[in-house]
């Protein structure tokens, strides 16, 4: 009974969507005022609905009804309870639900948080949002639904896969998924915009806060994925340029240079077609990327199930949104006038580079990642590009983006001094000029490489902390754009610093290892002691016992682990983590060798500065959150204006 | 020069692209170099396969031929057409077993062995790598083939 009540509300919510994309439209087109108000309680009203259908789902799975197939496929009655609740999006269909829920969220959020906005704009965002819902509606309910039965009922179900069960898989699609869509309300505000026919500041400011947090989303999501990947995969690392990844890291790269293009258009008037082209190309990534990780053409741990049609669907469904926004852009885009004049250098030219660079970067990332999947659909062979392409590309183009966002942060809008600048960043350069050279010596390795990292890192963040040092000297409120620009900068330098660190310095030991065998990483030494066998609930494991010395004093015992899991023939390698400021202490166990005594093989890694890259990530995640918070975007009193401005112009249009 | 708006504007389109065209022939010529191909073993007894270049092999783990001293381990890909040899240094992945699919990337030695760098089978126990799918369909192909003749 209770996934039919979730498969009815599902469709009535589709049924809502479908007014939702018509009705505010259409309101706005013949000047209804009446049916532009029907945006607001429709949207929420679409939410609810969806959240109760995601309850229903959620509940069979608490209750183990193996009687709906897609709980039976993804879960199992020994369980633990926190990933039976999880395994609602351990599967294809359960996370395209969560998906709707987001999606609906977010309209649901836009039309909560939306009351300075002018009528007329709030129904066209909102109706585009509707659209789009109504696209994934269609893809769920013909697709994929999650409420189909499965008769004969089994005893029970087939367990989520081993490498799900963990408290990442809990947070970390979630997050990604609230990045991927909040992607669409950023889009949602440029259609809007395209459709009134004015690109001004006015629909840059309401677009900011949106974009920004949807950003800190995705940014907590994709570093969320490599956290996960890097303690359970059991292998060390933490970025495989994996095409999986490689879909959520280019709605990033487009919608990183997206966050900064909306300041421009905000504060100028300038970059108006071009933001609204990232707009449409950061959600077209989005869907891309669902495509890519939905429709079977990669196989990874996110492909859940390989059907045409699915993949199929998705495609038209992107190729509907790209055409008919480009389309709608092509139309309006003649009508959209100059901005402001720039100067040759200029906050403007400094921004103009930042978007080329991350554009060209999510154009190589892109072309990595589709050539061998296009050669092989041509079936013109079978070819991989693998992770030596991606770094020798990427890091030539971050190498500049990174050095010029620090003269980006001070130069002066419309026309910046150049001498002003050398002058005011002479200690920042100098100072991390002397670090780069410097510091590489206390590991006793200098190379150029990690020079080169650790000047970029120390260039950002001191140059960070100089913007804010110069700020609290002068007087009046600070917003919290500013400290959120200054702390996602700094974040952005600890990640950089992390990876420079971590690239440079790490040590690998793949070892024979019997009981009292001890390989060492100096200054660490590692014992194995003991191996033995643990039950857990739903698995059985090996368990090693690693005792750690600094210097040949104890400093602890780890544990890594080989489980098999009852329901599946798969081994799960569990890495053992001994984290600290500056860096990792990793092992894990592989399998047995056969020998007169009983060894095995092992992995023992020191990996320096791995927590800074998920301190990093933090950092930039608070600093998009308190930069969306900022009281400007929330202003009555100017907005109200705006709105009388905005309402003025609509209906002279 | 008198820097004009409009001059100032052109500049800037002009360095942009610029910008945007050398990094695009870096970004291709750097795919160029770094594409990896994938053979079957067949075709590397055929002497297809590039020397002094790494590509990809994929197959079956042949039964009976996983050899473990210490971290070294060598073990033999087949299409059941052909065999190769393959030899790694390093810990296996989960999934990698006698008698399942794997996929190989590394370069061939003299004696026609492939000194992997990487040995790749995937995240499900039920799935196969679609290299090592292709190499088998490939072989059996030709094995049809063969049989249709006279």
């Amino acid at each position: 009974m209770i996934p039919e009540l979730g498969q009815f509300s599902l469709v009535l919510a589709a049924v809502l969507s479908l007014l939702l994309g018509i009705l505010p439209l259409w309101g706005t087109y013949r000047y209804n005022t009446t049916l532009q108000a029907l945006a607001r309680p429709l949207a929420l009203l679409q939410f609810i609905l969806v959240a109760l259908s995601f309850a229903c789902l959620a509940y069979a799975f608490l209750n183990n009804d193996f009687s709906v197939k897609y709980v039976a496929a993804h879960s199992n009655s020994l369980l633990p309870k926190p990933y039976q609740f999880a395994a609602v999006w351990g599967g294809h269909e359960g996370s395209l639900l969560l998906w709707m829920l987001m999606l609906t969220g977010w309209a649901a959020a836009v039309a909560l948080f939306s009351q300075s906005l002018p009528l007329v704009m709030v129904a066209r965002v909102l109706g585009v949002l509707g659209l789009v819902t109504v696209g994934f509606m269609l893809f769920i309910l013909f697709t994929s639904n999650p409420f189909d039965r499965l008769f004969p009922v089994p005893a029970d179900g087939r367990d989520l896969n081993p490498l799900l069960q963990d408290p990442g898989l809990v947070i970390h699609p979630p997050m990604l998924y609230m990045g991927y869509v909040g992607m669409s309300v950023a889009f949602a505000f440029a259609i809007a915009a395209l459709l009134s026919g004015r690109l001004d500041a006015a629909w840059a400011r309401w677009s900011r806060p949106w974009t920004v947090i949807a950003w800190a989303f995705l940014t907590f999501g994709i570093g969320l994925g490599s956290w996960w990947a890097y303690y359970e995969l059991g292998w060390g690392g933490w970025w495989f340029w994996d095409p999986v990844e490689n879909a959520s890291l280019m709605p990033w790269l487009v919608g990183t240079a997206l966050i900064h293009s909306l300041m421009v258009t905000e504060k100028r008037g300038s970059f108006k077609a071009w933001t609204v082209l990232l707009a449409i190309a950061a959600f077209s990534l989005s869907l891309l990327g669902t495509f890519l990780v939905r429709s079977g053409v990669l196989t990874s741990v996110h492909a859940f199930a390989t059907d045409p049609t699915r993949g199929v669907f998705i495609l038209i469904f992107l190729a509907i949104v790209v055409g008919a926004s480009l389309t709608l852009f092509a139309w309006r885009a003649p009508q959209v006038t100059l901005g402001g004049s720039m100067g040759l250098i200029s906050r403007e030219s400094f921004m103009l580079l930042n978007s080329v660079l991350l554009v060209v970067a999510t154009g190589a990332v892109l072309l990595g990642t589709l050539y061998p999947l296009i050669i092989d659909a041509l079936n013109l062979g079978k070819l991989s590009v693998g992770p030596p392409y991606f770094n020798l590309v990427f890091a030539p183009l971050m190498v500049p983006l990174l050095f010029i966002l620090v003269p980006g942060t001070i130069a002066r809008w419309r026309e910046a001094n150049i001498a002003e600048m050398l002058m005011e960043l002479r200690w920042v350069a100098a100072a991390s000029v002397v670090l780069a050279i410097g510091l590489p010596f206390l590991w006793d390795s200098w190379s150029i490489g990690s020079a080169l990292g650790i000047f970029l890192g120390m260039w950002v963040a001191l140059g960070s902390l100089h913007n804010m040092v110069e700020r609290l000297r002068k007087p009046g409120r600070i917003g919290g754009s500013f400290w959120g620009q200054h702390l996602a900068h700094f974040g952005l330098a600890v990640v950089v610093l992390g990876i420079t660190g971590v690239k440079s310095y790490e040590v690998e030991r793949d070892v024979r290892m019997s009981l009292g065998d001890t390989v060492s990483i100096a200054p660490y030494s590692f014992r194995l002691v003991d191996m033995v066998d643990v039950n857990g609930p739903n698995y059985k494991a090996t368990q090693a016992h690693v005792e750690v010395f600094k210097n040949d004093k104890l400093i602890d015992v780890l544990y890594p682990e080989k489980r098999r899991y009852f329901s599946s023939a798969m081994p799960m390698t569990e890495a053992a983590i001994r984290s600290s400021f500056l860096g990792d202490l990793y092992v894990s166990l592989g399998d047995p060798i056969a020998g007169d005594k009983p060894s095995w093989s092992m992995r023992f890694y020191h990996k320096p500065f791995v927590p800074w890259l998920w301190a990093g990530v933090l950092l930039m995640v608070s600093g998009g959150v308190i930069a969306a918070l900022d009281r400007r975007y929330r202003r009555r009193n100017l907005d109200a204006q705006l709105k009388t401005v905005g309402e003025a112009m609509s209906n002279a249009a | 020069m008198n820097w004009t708006p409009r001059r100032k504007r052109f500049a800037l389109i002009l360095g942009g692209l610029s910008v945007l065209a050398a990094a695009a022939a870096f970004v291709l010529n750097a795919f160029q170099s770094n594409l990896v191909f994938f053979f079957t073993p067949s075709q590397v007894l055929r002497g297809e396969a590039p020397i002094n270049k790494t590509f990809r092999i994929g197959g079956m783990v042949k039964t009976g031929s996983l050899q473990r001293d210490g971290t070294e381990v060598s073990f033999v890909v087949t299409d059941t057409a052909q065999d190769i040899t393959v030899r790694y240094t390093g810990l296996l992945p989960d999934l990698f077993k006698e008698g399942k699919g794997v996929v190989a990337q590394g370069k061939i030695n003299a004696q026609g062995e492939m000194m992997a760098a990487e040995v790749l089978a995937k995240h499900d126990e039920n799935y196969m790598p679609p290299e090592a799918q292709h190499a088998l369909d490939q072989a059996a192909k030709a094995r049809a083939a063969q049989s249709v003749k006279p």
